[in-house]
């Protein structure tokens, strides 16, 4: 009796089989390899991961407000937030809090330009992120076509860096996911989030903000990914624009996989996590084990088909 | 709002005299935006650049329009049920590929690939209907087999498209190019198809009501089957167009298509949800869009901005709209 209650509630965890499947593609990897280089994997994981997870979780609270709500403007983001956060630093360690904060402002800009168009025009936040993100590609271009800024030493020293074989990143990201964690299970914020969700209607009655929460929602995936752009050129040597294009799919996929409800109102934050690392994981050891680029791509586009195949089943075993 | 449209043509007892005049105005204004749209940027492009108003001109400037207009349409089949396909894209980038490589080796392999490649479109629809998945989540896992599978068939670019697919994309039509030709014909074939038909109607009511559809005795899978697999085909033409075009091709080389079809229907007067989609409209949409990067270099802004004119065109069209539906809100 009580080991299959244990065993229920292990199962009402969505987040533990993104983990589970992680770990079983690293032990595969590592038996592949007779245990060489588990250090490098395991750090090289948890950085790549760690950006995967920051556009992840503000994708996340963008899907969470409920079937229709997308953030495509994700990867121009990332393109433009890179270039203006490497020419606003030109290189220069003093010069490092101004490109910070040059660029959490570009978010912020971003974010209420998409709300601007989904509220003004009323049309679907997906067509709206969409027209954003043709803007903002163009502006990436023209802003950035300057020659490649390399980052400043001391960013680029903290993008990369580690501590104890852990990236400072993956911590850093780390802390980020608790509070937001915290921000969508504690706070009158997050709360709301989830109500919008579930019901849009239903929250309005019962005197949510719906409106606010919408707006900070996608001005906070908008920050991540401008975050999440700048850390991307410090990490690679220098803005590209063409840096930001697998995040799109990405962001979606480690939302989906890690156990948050496409169609909103739940969310899962410790399953980006896990659904980040499996993704990087399944890559690398697709290609310790020699498979070529095609073979990965297909590969991952089967699992994630089938984990959403899978997921949705569980879900409507449990509602009849 | 729902009803199928065939309703909207009978006039509406609870309205007065004026309002409903003033209703059908927005309505009319409404539908005539797509056109408007696109007349408004060839003008502009003809005033700027008169030499553009000739055969050769158009030819040069619609040369790409074709797959574009045909993505588009596949786009708006899937929009009909209220999905929406983010591989797009890549199948088309995929169906370029098996042109390039197998179709033109092995005709009869060639062909049987694509009518595969249709085949997977009508499992996906039937996957995405019996075990309820948002489509947006398969297609992007889709998307990802198609680019994986044209990187194994081309692992950098090149190929060569059949010498019969080239010599059909390059026929000479008198009067008007062969790219304005073929988008017109398509408009209305589509138009007659899914607007004028029974079929049609049925098929835009799945998006419209699908309890209602249920109950009237059609199958929703069926439906969901043949507007996926018709999408799928619309794919495979568009990619066959592509390619013949190009004459080689590359895993990468339509990945544009994806964010340009969906842009394309919302342009031509589409909407997300309740089935409301027009295919002439689409394939406007569509070549908008195509125009709007033309317009940059005869107004000589530097091409950098060719995306961004897309958006802004995509923007511009959407706050017209929205002021259209007020007037339809709050008749005079």
């Amino acid at each position: 009796m009580n080991l299959s209650l244990q065993l229920n509630r292990v199962r009402s965890k969505p987040w533990l089989w993104s983990f589970l499947a992680a770990l079983l593609v690293w032990l595969a990897t590592l038996a592949f390899t007779r245990g060489e280089g588990a250090g490098a994997l395991t750090s090289g994981a948890l950085a790549f991961s760690a950006f995967f997870v920051i556009v992840g979780v503000g994708q996340m609270f963008v899907i969470t407000t409920g079937p229709g709500n997308i953030d495509l403007s994700i990867p121009a983001n990332i393109a433009l937030s890179g270039a203006v956060g490497m020419k606003l630093m030109e290189g220069q360690d003093s010069l490092i809090a101004v490109g910070v904060a040059g660029v959490l402002a570009v978010g912020v800009l971003i974010g209420c330009a998409n709300y601007a168009l989904i509220r003004v025009l009323r049309i679907p936040p997906i067509i709206a992120t969409l027209s954003a993100s043709f803007l903002l590609q163009s502006m990436a271009i023209a802003y950035g076509r300057s020659v490649r800024i390399a980052p400043p030493e001391l960013f680029y020293q903290f993008s990369t860096g580690r501590l104890l074989g852990i990236p400072y990143l993956a911590l850093a990201v780390a802390l980020l996911t608790v509070v937001a964690g915290y921000v969508l299970s504690r706070t009158l914020y997050g709360r709301w989030t989830l109500a919008v969700g579930q019901n849009m209607r239903a929250a309005e009655l019962a005197g949510v903000r719906v409106e606010r929460v919408r707006w900070a929602t996608y001005v906070l995936s908008a920050v991540f990914a401008s975050v999440c752009g700048v850390l991307l050129a410090g990490f690679s040597g220098g803005a590209s624009l063409s840096m930001g294009d697998e995040y799109l799919l990405a962001s979606i996929a480690v939302v989906v996989i890690g156990g948050t409800s496409v169609a909103g109102g739940f969310s899962n934050v410790p399953g980006l996590w896990g659904a980040a690392l499996f993704l990087y994981l399944l890559v690398s050891m697709l290609n310790t084990f020699g498979a070529s680029a095609g073979v990965r791509l297909i590969l991952t586009g089967v699992i994630i088909i089938a984990v959403i195949a899978a997921v949705s089943g569980r879900k409507s075993q449990r509602s009849l | 709002m729902n009803a199928p449209q065939p309703m909207t043509l009978k006039p509406q007892p609870m309205l007065s005299g004026t309002q409903g005049a003033a209703v059908n105005r927005a309505r009319w204004l409404r539908n005539a935006l797509p056109a408007f749209s696109l007349i408004v940027l060839l003008g502009t492009i003809f005033i700027m650049q008169p030499r553009a108003m000739s055969y050769m001109g158009m030819n040069l400037m619609l040369n790409l329009a074709v797959p574009i207009a045909l993505a588009t349409i596949a786009q708006m089949l899937i929009i009909t049920v209220n999905d929406l396909d983010l591989s797009l894209g890549s199948f088309i980038s995929f169906v370029a590929c098996v042109a390039a490589t197998l179709l033109n080796d092995h005709p009869l392999l060639g062909s049987l690939a694509l009518l595969g490649c249709i085949g997977v479109y009508a499992l996906l629809g039937a996957l995405i209907h019996i075990r309820q998945l948002p489509a947006i989540v398969v297609t992007l896992g889709m998307s990802f087999i198609w680019v994986g599978g044209a990187v194994l068939l081309l692992p950098a670019p090149g190929g060569s498209a059949p010498q019969w697919l080239q010599a059909l994309v390059k026929i000479k039509t008198p009067l008007l190019p062969f790219a304005v030709v073929v988008c017109v014909l398509l408009a209305i074939a589509v138009h007659l198809f899914l607007m004028r038909s029974t079929w049609g109607v049925v098929l835009r009511g799945a998006g419209g009501n699908p309890l209602a559809i249920a109950k009237a005795g059609w199958s929703l899978l069926r439906i969901k089957v043949t507007l996926y697999a018709m999408a799928g085909s619309f794919g495979v033409l568009s990619g066959l167009f592509l390619v013949g075009l190009t004459t080689s091709a590359d895993a990468n080389m339509a990945l544009r298509y994806t964010l340009l079809s969906i842009a394309g229907v919302i342009l031509g007067g589409g909407e997300f949800t309740g089935g409301r989609v027009s295919p002439i409209g689409a394939v406007l949409g569509a070549l908008t869009l195509v125009l709007a990067g033309s317009l940059l270099s005869f107004i000589r802004i530097s091409p950098d901005w060719q995306i961004g004119a897309q958006g802004a065109i995509l923007i511009l069209v959407l706050a017209l709209r929205t002021a259209v539906n007020r007037l339809e809100v709050r008749p005079a």
